[in-house]
């Protein structure tokens, strides 16, 4: 059950990211609150700061004394000391805060590093591939549903070496998580045995029969000489899920939703194919999915407003990525954008562990369909419908593709 | 002119070695390392300096 909310009478002092002008289209409230504000205030979800500034997110990004990362997703309710989990949080690095935190990432970052990915990219390909098989033969193809949506799953399943047939149960899984934004906590909790349930059963399946994979990796993984607790491995299993599928769904959508609409820019990648790596960044930059949270750790006053503690931070990296103060012609989609600072994975110590599998998914996803369709258009605009939550990406995406 | 790395800035977002394969590796952890030794060629140079503009957490130099 949802709950009902009333419309957003102005941004600057009321917003709400799931608010329907914003999921059809943030870019102008944000260029509204830059010149307004530049940090917006809402009393919505027990109180909340948006800072629409690159600077503003990057101070708070890198700022870990002042705020803390122990829930990362926004949702109803003012969390208070009792509700919060340990400093550990629930799913190890993302929501952990230092000290803890560098010895959380430094744990899994060997299994993201380029040396562990790059060699994915045959696997992804195939992948990719055989998804543009199932739909051979139409001539309207749904490009998020049937072909962007599948490809993160698979390559993590893979990766956690989990079996093909539980595919499905991954994207409901993770629909649940990021998606359950408006549902009472007890919803949510409730939504959650059944997914700790499968993964307990995989982790034991995984401790009877060892093999090479990461969730093997995970359950030999040592800190201080003394193996992860299961709370642990298992917070960073949902991490990976949760982090890895939706976000970079997102961002294939979202490519795939401009090609279908600039055919100057398709034309591009068609026939400058060593063009992919640059334009990649610029879709980064401009449809970044990824909204994160932080809380206020303590009452003060920062930049420029009187935050309090337990306030939320609703942490904009797409906003950051569209300041003219920061980009020229930052309301632009420039494919060729050569110098491209982007923040669309985060900033400082918190800086995405999964960018390079990100960008490798994106990269072949993108040159895979291209390759297949070097000319396509959107079929029916009023079909494009957009995520709610935190991680921005079109859900349904017919492309003409005959 | 050499290239840098500031280690404490860092966080392995990428850029550097993707841009400038020849002038920048990686670690175990993805963290950006200076590859090139001795002078570095126009075009290495020309491409450092990309990557330094490209980082998003201002962690790579071209310094004198």
């Amino acid at each position: 059950m949802t709950i009902e909310k009333t419309p957003v009478a102005d941004f600057a002092t009321d917003f709400d990211h799931t608010d329907p002008a914003w999921v059809a289209d943030p870019y102008p409230i944000w260029e509204d609150l830059r010149q307004r504000c530049p940090v917006a205030h809402t009393e919505r979800y027990g109180g909340a700061w948006f800072p629409a500034t690159h600077a503003g997110v990057t101070q708070i990004a890198k700022d870990t004394e002042n705020f803390t990362s122990r829930t990362v997703i926004m949702n109803d309710g003012r969390p208070d000391e009792l509700a919060l989990p340990s400093p550990i949080g629930v799913a190890p690095p993302i929501t952990s805060d230092p000290p803890f935190h560098q010895i959380a990432r430094k744990l899994i970052l060997p299994a993201f590093s380029p040396g562990a990915i790059n060699p994915l990219e045959p696997q992804v390909r195939a992948l990719c591939r055989s998804l543009l098989d199932r739909l051979e033969g139409r001539d309207v193809v749904e490009a998020s549903w049937d072909y962007a949506r599948l490809i993160p799953p698979s390559v993590i399943r893979q990766m956690l070496g989990f079996p093909e047939a539980d595919t499905d149960v991954f994207i409901d899984v993770v629909h649940t998580i990021t998606e359950s934004v408006d549902l009472p906590e007890d919803e949510r909790i409730a939504a959650f045995e059944p997914i700790e349930e499968y993964f307990v059963a995989q982790i034991e399946d995984h401790q009877a029969n060892p093999r090479d994979d990461l969730t093997t990796f995970l359950l030999n993984a040592e800190i201080d000489g003394q193996k992860l607790a299961v709370e642990h491995v298992f917070g960073t299993m949902i991490l990976i899920l949760v982090a890895g599928i939706d976000t970079t769904w997102s961002a294939v959508g979202s490519s795939l939703w401009h090609l279908a609409q600039n055919p100057s820019d398709l034309e591009r990648l068609v026939s400058e194919p060593d063009l992919m790596p640059v334009a990649v960044e610029e879709f980064l930059r401009f449809y970044a999915p990824v909204t994160m949270a932080r809380l206020v750790k303590h009452d003060m006053e920062y930049l420029g407003v009187p935050m309090k503690e337990y306030d939320w931070i609703l942490l904009g990296f797409p906003a950051a990525n569209r300041d003219p103060a920061a980009f020229a012609d930052a309301d632009r989609f420039v494919i060729d954008r050569a110098e491209n600072r982007h923040v669309a994975f985060g900033l400082g110590i918190h800086r995405c562990a999964g960018s390079n599998l990100a960008r490798l998914e994106l990269r072949v996803a993108l040159e895979e369909f291209i390759a297949r369709y070097p000319r396509f258009t959107l079929a029916d605009p009023d079909q494009v419908t957009w995520s709610q939550g935190q991680i921005r990406g079109p859900r349904r995406l017919p492309i003409r593709v005959g | 002119m050499r290239v840098v790395i500031d280690g404490d800035l860092c966080q392995g977002q990428g850029r550097c070695f993707s841009i400038a394969p020849s002038v920048f590796g990686f670690d175990e952890l993805g963290n950006g390392v200076v590859l090139a030794s001795g002078e570095l060629s126009e075009g290495e140079l020309e491409l450092a300096r990309l990557a330094e503009a490209n980082c998003p957490e201002h962690a790579v130099g071209v310094v004198e």
